[in-house]
């Protein structure tokens, strides 16, 4: 029976994985939902504290504890959560220091969460997210751009990558963990700046 | 926690963890053989903090995000072996002549062939299933209309559109499709055929049929899982389908469209089967790109907009029609 003919339901890297990288419901809802609210959680953070070397530092904190709840129980209310999982921590922080900035205590009890914004169109988000990549893609480094593209618009094999680039098997990888690292931040944190530079 | 990196404003260790998240996305993305010990390793890694697994679901979310490029591919001839057979001549210059015939005679013998039928079809964007008394399954595509006989027959006339046969096989009672002057006899089977103004498409996806003209006592041609006869007036041609080709002919079925080198011209011309609102190519030079992805059919919107962001062509709405241009 060719019941399903396999095509439409585009898999996801996370489902793919099946049994070899456990997709739990805690690690897939934090790819899905909460890594796209970075660039606002960033600026909520600056916005609210003063020390802006301290910002990387209390976004990861931020989320441990998203990430932790999440595995216990994954909230109802996504946004309403993570920032007020902020703002806790930023009161926190503050407690714990001897020398608290008067201002920013007042300011923090009116801390405002920034509201849901309207999910745009799916189609809207397709021609953003390419147009994305793309601008993400040619800041690269030429080779780092050059294995990505080999593989994931080529779908060539590591070896093949390899040969191609006359560089060995290892350094292909090298190449496409610089590639994946780098790409985390322009398209989780730079939107912004991307989308202007076009 | 160690002090921030000047330029990244990462603390050294928040560094450390993202590198080795992504040498760990890498090594899973290119292994061809990844195992148990691989994998144990790298939940050893995972289990020793949750800074750890945050850093490793990013970087496998972006992976994820990069496999939309796939949609950039270039074009390049597929890899499919085109296995164009000889047909024999006497077959050939039958089903040409009866074609002919019946294209013209088309209206009449549907009038007079009526009253034994029953009428089903599908509008516009349509798909309907029909299952037969027998347990046999028919899929009607777009704007498609076939009649199935009522009397003990196994019988079914395409008169125009696209449909899917899954056939329960009895070789006593054999379940014969016409489509214009061709006779499709099913050897226990699943196949599709297609019936266009000018152009009649036949793609085995399972089993056997045997194809003939009407009335053409020659042997008929036999076609095989894979094998995909397109008869026009002028020509005849049969080529063997790889299995992704037969899951995109299917495609439909789950409501997309999937294209693989597809000239956007071919592309609009699939969309527009699908829907009121036309797309209309408006050059040769955009006509020619060609495009890869899979759309939901009803979504000419979506469609119009990757064509856009990909090719950065100007696209105007007006009045239910679509035009795409440089």
């Amino acid at each position: 029976m060719v019941e399903k003919p396999g095509i439409g339901a585009e898999e996801t890297g996370l489902q793919r994985l099946g049994g070899v990288w456990p997709a739990s419901d805690a690690r897939l809802w934090f790819g899905r939902e909460i890594l796209p609210l970075e660039e606002s959680l960033i600026h909520f953070l600056r916005n609210n504290w003063r020390n802006e070397a301290e910002v990387e530092d209390l976004l990861q904190e931020v989320y441990v504890r998203v990430f932790e709840a999440a595995r216990k129980e994954i909230p109802a209310q996504v946004k309403p959560f993570v920032f007020a999982t902020a703002r806790n921590l930023l009161i926190n922080r503050f407690r714990q220091r001897q020398v608290v900035p008067i201002e920013s205590v007042a300011d923090l009890d009116s801390l405002s969460i920034p509201a849901s914004e309207p999910t745009p169109e799916r189609g809207v988000i397709a021609r953003d997210e390419l147009r994305k990549l793309q601008a993400a893609l040619d800041r690269l480094p030429p080779r780092v751009r050059e294995a990505m593209l080999l593989r994931r618009v080529d779908g060539l094999s590591r070896r093949e990558i390899a040969m191609r680039m006359q560089i060995g098997e290892g350094t292909v990888k090298d190449y496409l963990a610089d590639a994946v690292n780098m790409l985390s931040d322009m398209l989780y944190r730079e939107a912004e700046i991307i989308r202007k530079n076009i | 926690m160690s002090e921030p990196n000047e330029n990244t404003g990462f603390s050294a260790d928040a560094v450390a963890t993202r590198a080795c998240a992504a040498n760990w996305a890498a090594e899973r993305a290119l292994s061809e053989h990844w195992n148990e010990d691989k994998q144990a390793a790298l939940e050893n890694w995972l289990a020793e903090s949750t800074a750890n697994e945050i850093a490793f679901i990013r970087m496998e979310t972006t992976w994820e995000r990069t496999g939309r490029l796939a949609i950039l591919r270039p074009a390049a001839p597929e890899k499919s072996d085109v296995t164009a057979r000889r047909i024999r001549p006497a077959i050939l210059r039958s089903i040409f002549i009866i074609l002919a015939i019946s294209i013209l005679a088309g209206a009449a013998t549907f009038a007079l062939q009526g009253a034994k039928k029953h009428t089903y079809d599908t509008a516009i964007g349509g798909h309907k299933t029909l299952v037969l008394v027998d347990g046999s399954r028919v899929e009607l595509n777009t704007s498609t209309m076939l009649q199935v006989a009522v009397n003990d027959e196994r019988k079914i006339w395409l008169r125009k559109g696209e449909a899917y046969f899954q056939i329960i096989h009895d070789p006593k009672h054999p379940f014969v499709v016409m489509a214009g002057a061709l006779r499709i006899t099913d050897l226990g089977t699943k196949f599709i055929v297609r019936q266009d103004a000018n152009r009649l498409n036949v793609v085995v996806v399972e089993g056997r049929v045997s194809f003939s003209a009407k009335g053409e006592s020659a042997q008929p041609l036999l076609l095989d899982a894979g094998d995909s006869v397109i008869v026009t007036r002028n020509s005849i041609s049969v080529e063997k389908k790889s299995v992704q080709e037969l899951a995109r002919e299917l495609s439909w079925r789950s409501g997309m469209l999937v294209f693989r080198h597809t000239a956007l011209a071919d592309a609009a011309t699939e969309f527009n089967r699908y829907n009121h609102e036309k797309i209309i190519i408006g050059d040769m030079a955009a006509a020619h790109l060609t495009i890869d992805g899979t759309f939901p059919m009803n979504d000419v919107r979506e469609f119009s907009e990757v064509a856009q962001a990909v090719f950065g062509l100007h696209v105007e709405r007006r009045g239910g029609v679509t035009v795409i241009s440089r």
